[in-house]
């Protein structure tokens, strides 16, 4: 039976306005929204669609963060078949060498053949954790996937080129695939099915110890970017910006 | 370790990718600074051809039938054996999907830092764009050989093209192959090519559901134009991938680019920069889409489309 471990972290959210910290170098924690890494909730959709293909286990593992108990009940509901968290130093953010290191510990406990992880985060700035977490293991990795299906001890994956050219590559198992989108949309499940999953599952606490960060990246500096040209803002409500535009299409020759 | 500054040059099918020659650009910024020089790294089988056109000072080139095309492992063993061999100052990869499997697994494997998201280099200080764009950063070479992966923006091909530089043969290793490429699967049939479109409506994940496409389309169809997308989009399901615009969609240059709740994420923007106008309609004042545009609106997606649709049916 094919077991299938994801591991997946939180990321700013991007619709909220980013604050820098009084260091300089790293991002407020104080008011930062903390949502699901994307490509992580694809990488969940991808080892959920798998397992109702072809059968097997879906393990999804996470650091400890303020919100991550809802992920991972949102996660079993989805069909996960275990739930974890890593305990340790992870609430005011720790960088992806030390993050790849604790899933990697974990990993050679739980023993998968198949490790699915988003192919990046909006905020790596030292790597992503794929590619460090199948170095720790041993494991081979390909990133930019978008969709694979098993065959016996191979992985046969779909991997994304420029310009929606596919490059169909087989991949010898134990491997970590970074996902960049599964097959289908990541699937909605309603409030009340986690509620119910929040009675019913629960989460096994790992120990991740003291992290590890080394190799991890020094920032000299944090900023917001100054534009140097920021779009000329139209101003008015909306019936006037409409009126703006159409002149604005006449003027360049599109109408 | 040396000052030397290498570039892991991308190609596919014969082709260098763009972002290599945005690499060696970046490359001589900051060769200028250590000192050193700039080198590419060829991996390939009979590819020494593709040398002809790169801004370097010289070529390393290592054949191997198993580098004819990219797979991960190939390149992750014999860019380790040169990287450990040479000790070079810093190493570019694209942040791509082909330096991107590289990058990381070298960073673990070599033990050596890696700077994600380089956009420009400045003053000799790696400077990098994350968060979808909001943030910056800035990074000094560290005491070791730095790996860096570079995003497209900061240079245009055109700086890292013409030069015809000397070409070395190197011995590499690729051992212990776990990846194979099996084929290539070629995109999708468009039912309308974007690219050759003079009038785009764009479409983000401001839309909010796939009943609302509708009004993009319309806007299209008055303007004679085609309606596309980003991502988050595509990835519904709502529109089908050759209407994607971005890293791994289509490069279009239209006309007009009329960005309609689309954020402006890197990874949309490098499909899209070139648009001779771009208008960008986003709620969010600090979208990063309207650094970009010539025009914008912070207003409401949905009534400035119903206003416009009912000016383009008046005129």
């Amino acid at each position: 039976m094919t077991h299938i471990m994801v591991p997946v972290k939180l990321v700013p959210d991007l619709v909220e306005e980013l604050e820098i910290a009084d260091s300089g170098t790293a991002l407020d924690m104080t008011w930062l929204r903390l949502i699901i890494n994307e490509f992580d909730d694809h990488a969940i959709e991808q080892a959920i669609l798998l397992k109702e293909r072809s059968g097997g286990e879906v393990t999804v593992i996470a650091p400890d963060q303020e919100g991550m108990d809802d992920v991972l009940f949102t996660a079993a509901a989805k069909g996960a078949d275990r739930i974890i968290k890593l305990i340790g130093d992870f609430e005011e953010g720790t960088n992806n060498h030390a993050l790849a290191r604790a899933f990697a510990d974990a990993a050679k406990d739980a023993g998968p053949d198949l490790i699915l992880t988003g192919v990046q985060g909006n905020d790596d700035l030292d790597g992503s954790v794929g590619p460090y977490l199948a170095e720790y293991l041993g494991m081979t990795y390909v990133g930019y996937v978008a969709g694979l299906s098993l065959e016996g001890d191979k992985a046969i994956v779909q991997k994304e080129y420029p310009g929606g050219l596919i490059a169909e590559m087989e991949v010898s198992l134990p491997a970590v695939l970074g996902i960049q989108a599964a097959e289908e949309p990541p699937r909605y499940v309603a409030v009340s099915k986690v509620r119910q999953m929040m009675k019913e599952a629960s989460i096994d606490e790992v120990d991740a110890g003291d992290l590890d960060t080394s190799g991890g990246l020094e920032v000299s500096s944090m900023y917001l970017p100054e534009a140097a040209e920021r779009a000329e803002m139209l101003e008015g409500d909306e019936e006037e910006i409409a009126a703006k535009l159409v002149e604005i299409f006449k003027e360049i020759g599109v109408m | 370790m040396n000052n030397d500054i290498y570039v892991v040059i991308e190609h596919v099918r014969e082709q260098v990718a763009d972002i290599s020659y945005i690499m060696l650009a970046a490359a001589r910024d900051l060769a200028q600074e250590t000192g050193g020089e700039v080198v590419g790294i060829l991996l390939g089988q009979d590819a020494d051809g593709l040398a002809g056109d790169l801004a370097a000072d010289k070529v390393l080139y290592g054949e191997d039938p198993a580098l004819a095309e990219f797979t991960s492992d190939a390149y992750q063993n014999a860019l380790a054996g040169l990287i450990r061999e040479n000790a070079p100052r810093a190493v570019f990869f694209g942040s791509t999907t082909i330096g991107t499997d590289v990058a990381g697994v070298l960073s673990a494997r070599l033990g050596l830092p890696l700077v994600s998201s380089c956009l420009k280099i400045d003053d000799g200080m790696i400077v990098s764009q994350i968060c979808g764009g909001k943030i910056m950063t800035e990074s000094n070479l560290a005491d070791t050989t730095t790996l860096i992966t570079m995003i497209p923006g900061g240079y245009k091909p055109e700086e890292g093209q013409g030069g015809s530089p000397e070409v070395t043969p190197v011995a590499v290793d690729v051992a212990d192959l776990r990846v194979a490429l099996k084929e290539y699967i070629e995109p999708e049939v468009a039912d309308v090519d974007i690219t050759q479109e003079d009038v785009l409506i764009a479409i983000g994940r401001g839309i909010q559901t796939e009943d609302n496409i509708e009004l993009a389309e319309e806007l299209a169809e008055l303007l004679g134009g085609a309606v596309c997308a980003s991502r988050p989009v595509v990835d519904q399901g709502w529109l089908p991938t050759p209407r994607m615009v971005g890293k791994s969609g289509q490069l279009v240059k239209p006309k007009l680019y009329l960005a309609l709740g689309i954020s402006g994420a890197p990874e949309h923007v490098e499909g899209m920069a070139e648009a001779e106008n771009i208008i960008a309609v986003n709620i969010d004042p600090g979208a990063p889409i309207f650094d970009i545009a010539k025009y914008g609106a912070e207003v409401d997606l949905f009534d400035l489309i119903d206003y416009l649709l009912e000016a383009l049916e008046d005129a």
